[in-house]
């Protein structure tokens, strides 16, 4: 066999290919999927953009684990930066700082690890939008869904214990608040925060215990996440915008060898070239600026990263409400804004496609992904999320607001704790308006064609603004729309006398199918969009005639534009018939 | 599925080589009916022979940049500092690395990326679905084997053997948290209760200011003042710990004002001649606090602007925090010293579960 060339091995990769394949039959998978279809989108970088800057993170954070240590012993400082000479600080905070000032690379490679880190949540953020609005969480694709969350989750979780590592005044400062917030949860939060900090706050333990979790724990399960979120992305094959050619069943892209692993693999080093730069040329998280962490000391408009700010900002914004029953102590101004609003979100995110599967009643599976105005009422979901997601966010630098715009921080405090109640809604209806106006303008497009934006004034002075049919592209876009009818109500005792034993349940969700899809504009059949496009074919051919009568308008004899006068055909229709 | 069709350029001329000539059993089929548009480097070889020499030559430059940012990191003092125009001083080492490294990096994948969009073939091919569900058969055997696996192992028959499995894989987690409960490790049996409402402070013990360490006289505050100050012998009470505890909750604030301004306080008589000690511990989350508004008395916190009136008994009149800044009662001693008189009378710092059993 070794010696048969005609062996498929030969023309695949040759020697090697085929001793890796004797031994573990990898051709079989090669041959499958090497010339596996991915769509083209650029929207579909943006899960791109986060698995790359995971990788560098990766990277960038073994290189450091070499120089940092992880420790909370005071030491006296004895190194370059002058300013800090001979003063106290833990052992972690003076490895970060020789890190900064002694290693070589040392800053860049810190630097290009918290760029990267900032880019990784925000990349996971926008992608999970984009997978959101398009609906890309529909059947057959809920449990990547939940991966997904699972993984922004992680991340927030990766970027603080990352952040309070260099134990500098900013990150202990942070670690303070965890501490307040622990201390909030009901009956097990003292233990629970004495058990996390070895005792009292500060203590001697959090910096290593923070390391193990950030090192090895948080970067494994992300890891591990990852790999499942990409295999299932490669067994279900990924989702494609509508367009011409594509169908929920089939998937019209580049195939993975060479296009695809060009475009990806060179998107990866775009990214690694831009974090080095980013590294390179933008101070990020200058620690040496803050100084050594001390418990009774902090620094006047702080910020945390960008991805804590909304937890950040729903502490600032939250009344201060506080009750004792029974002699306990419950601080809803600290657990309200730091464990229930992140726990109904995140709950809320990881079962919306359950949600919304159940009340549309739809069981088919999607590949095919759906415009955001198609689906008004999620789409305002979104938004409306965003909105309160925003406001919060904006809320944890109120007071940077307040000093850079002078404007008192308790009105603006007070201006963004209404706002965060009464936003979300109106952006709601908004949004759901602006989708349902697309809709229209859809549907009158497929029945009318597109507005060329001429005007013709016919023969008989009659005034048309001139349609053409659309493109094959936009024709396919648009065409895909796909509409969902309402549950139907359901009856409570049906015609044999039988009560419905479901029907509250039953009514509710008929009740939710409605909220979610009563709205929406029908789609015209695929009879009437033909009729509609052919008839705006047919209205811009119209067009035509009127460069004859643009040659009449030099005759000697004149009349000062085109009018009709007896003998001239009533109309364009009818000088068409005549000349046909 | 294997089925291919023509690709029909604008042109009307046969698709790219690679495609038209492919055997059937790549498993995917150009869309047909999607006009494409023939790219300049596909119809003019000498377009493609400058694509081919522009990606060439990222990739050469990259090289290029890889050196210089070895060169870099051997050549350039690594505490050496420059001026860039926009950046300011900069470490010399860092920016130059960044650059060098960043760009080397970035000219690989901008290669990668022309060669793929010039010169590999832009015709988008369309592969087919299939329904996630397992066929029926496979459906039928997996539901046999597990039926069989069941029947096998007896799990349904075997009541006793169930019932004591699943008792032993329930009680499975249990040591597995107890054996968490000495990442409390110092000091083990005490109270948190107990140690969150317990300070250094105590009945005469003398107030040193922060930085200095030295003991502070009323004189040296002058009405309006703010001093951060800590107990006297704190230093050696961390040094014994080795840790940040005690100073987390001793930390204190003294402010001067005039006596007739201060409208309440939290115990009779806590002030001295109108210096008034307050925790610096935010009752909302923990953060010190040390903005202090000397017209008004508010005291604010940087971190969520929890806003306190000192002359006030230090009562919140902004913001998340829902109590008031503890006071602590001061005097003066025999030498004319700020002393406190007693412990904070309720626990400092973020409330807790047992806060109000203390």
């Amino acid at each position: 066999m070794s010696t048969t060339t005609d062996h498929p091995v030969e023309q695949v990769g040759g020697a090697t290919a085929k001793y890796v394949d004797q031994r573990l039959g990898s051709n079989k998978f090669l041959g499958r999927n090497l010339g596996k279809v991915f769509p083209d989108h650029w929207s579909f970088m943006l899960g791109e953009i986060a698995l790359y800057s995971f990788i560098i993170v990766l990277l960038t954070g073994t290189f450091l684990t070499f120089f940092y240590n992880p420790s909370m012993v005071e030491v006296v400082y004895n190194g370059a930066y002058v300013p800090l000479k001979g003063v106290q600080m833990s052992e972690a905070y003076a490895s970060s700082l020789d890190i900064s000032f002694e290693v070589r690379g040392g800053l860049l490679i810190r630097q290009m690890h918290h760029w990267s880190a900032l880019i990784f949540v925000a990349a996971m953020a926008v992608h999970m939008f984009r997978v959101f609005f398009t609906g890309a969480f529909r059947k057959p694709r809920e449990f990547n869904w939940l991966v997904g969350v699972g993984l922004t989750a992680l991340a927030l979780g990766a970027g603080f214990t990352g952040y309070s590592l260099p134990d500098d005044l900013l990150s202990g400062t942070g670690l303070q608040i965890i501490r307040g917030i622990l201390q909030s949860i009901p009956l097990v939060g003292t233990w629970a925060a004495f058990l996390v900090f070895g005792g009292e706050f500060p203590g001697t333990e959090i910096i290593p215990r923070l390391y193990a979790a950030h090192i090895l724990l948080i970067p494994g399960v992300i890891l591990a996440l990852i790999t499942v979120h990409l295999m299932m992305v490669w067994t279900q094959k990924h989702t494609q915008f509508p367009g011409p050619g594509r169908t929920n069943t089939n998937v019209v892209g580049y195939p993975l060898l060479p296009v695809y692993m060009a475009k990806a693999g060179g998107f990866f080093f775009i990214v690694f070239g831009i974090i080095a730069l980013i590294g390179g040329l933008v101070t990020v998280n200058p620690i040496w600026i803050f100084g050594p962490y001390m418990p009774d000391q902090v620094s006047a408009g702080t910020q945390p990263d960008w991805y804590i700010g909304w937890l950040d900002g729903a502490l600032r914004l939250m009344p201060n409400w506080e009750s004792v029953i029974a002699g306990f102590t419950i601080s809803w101004n600290v657990l309200i804004p730091s464990v229930v609003i992140p726990g109904i979100l995140f709950t809320g995110l990881a079962l919306y496609p359950f949600l919304e599967a159940w009340a549309t009643g739809d069981k088919r599976e999607h590949n095919l992904l759906e415009r955001p105005r198609n689906a008004p009422v999620r789409t305002g979901i979104g938004v409306a999320a965003i909105v309160f997601y925003g406001i919060l966010w904006i809320g944890g630098g109120n007071d940077v607001i307040a000093a850079a715009f002078s404007l008192s921080f308790n009105v603006l405090s007070w201006a963004l704790r209404i706002s965060l109640i009464i936003l979300p809604p109106i952006a709601f209806l908004i949004t759901k308006r602006i989708c349902l106006g697309l809709q229209r303008k859809d549907r009158e497009k497929l029945l009318h064609g597109y507005e060329s934006g001429r005007v013709l004034r016919l023969p008989h002075g009659e005034f048309i603004e001139v349609h053409q049919p659309l493109n094959y592209k936009e024709l396919a876009v648009i065409s895909a729309k796909d509409d969902l009818p309402v549950l139907p109500a359901p009856v409570k005792v049906d015609a044999d006398g039988v009560r419905n034993p479901n029907y509250r349940v039953d009514q509710l969700r008929h009740k939710l199918s409605s909220f979610f899809l009563r709205d929406n504009i029908e789609r015209p059949t695929d009879a009437e969009i033909e009729a509609g496009q052919a008839h705006a074919a047919h209205s811009a051919a119209l067009e035509a005639p009127l460069h004859e009568y643009e040659e009449l308008d030099q005759d000697p004899v004149g009349h000062g534009g085109v009018l009709h006068h007896p003998g001239m055909p009533m109309t364009n229709q009818e000088q068409v018939d005549q000349r046909q | 599925m294997n089925e291919i069709t023509p690709m029909s350029d604008e042109n009307g001329e046969a698709g790219n080589e690679a495609h038209s000539s492919a055997p059937a059993k790549l498993g995917y089929s150009p869309v047909a009916e999607i006009p494409h548009r023939l790219r300049v480097t596909d119809t003019d070889p000498k377009a493609a022979r400058r694509a081919e020499r522009q990606v060439a030559s990222m990739f050469t430059l990259s090289m290029v940049f890889i050196i210089l940012s070895v060169i870099a990191y051997v050549t350039i003092d690594k505490y050496a500092v420059i001026y860039v125009p926009v950046l300011g001083e900069v470490g010399a080492s860092n920016v130059v690395l960044g650059l060098t490294f960043g760009i080397a990096v970035f000219l690989i994948g901008a290669g990668a990326i022309q060669w793929a969009k010039k010169l590999m073939p832009d015709v988008e091919v369309v592969q087919e679905r299939h329904d996630m569900v397992s066929e029926k058969e496979d459906d039928a055997l997996a539901v046999a084997n597990y039926e069989r696996g069941k029947d096998e192992s007896g799990f349904a028959r075997y009541k006793m053997i169930r019932r004591s499995l699943l008792g032993a894989m329930a009680l499975l987690p249990i040591p597995i948290i107890v054996v968490l409960r000495d990442l409390w490790i110092t000091p083990p049996g005490e109270n948190p209760t107990e140690i969150l409402s317990t300070t250094l402070w105590a009945k005469g013990k003398r107030i040193v200011s922060d930085g200095t360490y030295l003991p502070v006289r009323p004189e040296d505050l002058p009405v309006g003042g703010l001093v951060s100050a800590l107990p006297e012998g704190l230093l050696e009470v961390q040094e014994e710990e080795h840790n940040l505890n005690a100073r987390g909750k001793a930390a204190i604030i003294l402010v001067r004002m005039d006596p007739d301004q201060i409208r309440s306080q939290q115990g009779e008589g806590w002030d001295y001649n109108g210096i008034l000690a307050y925790s610096k511990i935010c009752t909302h989350v923990g953060c010190p606090i040390a903005l202090y508004e000397q017209r008004t008395h508010h005291l604010l916190c940087p971190c969520h602007q929890s806003t306190f009136d000192l002359a006030d008994s230090g009562a919140v009149i902004f913001g998340p925090a829902a109590r008031n800044m503890p006071q602590l009662p001061i005097s003066v001693d025999e030498e004319g010293y700020l002393i406190s008189t007693q412990d904070f009378a309720v626990p400092v710092g973020p409330s807790f579960w047992e806060r109000d059993k203390a």
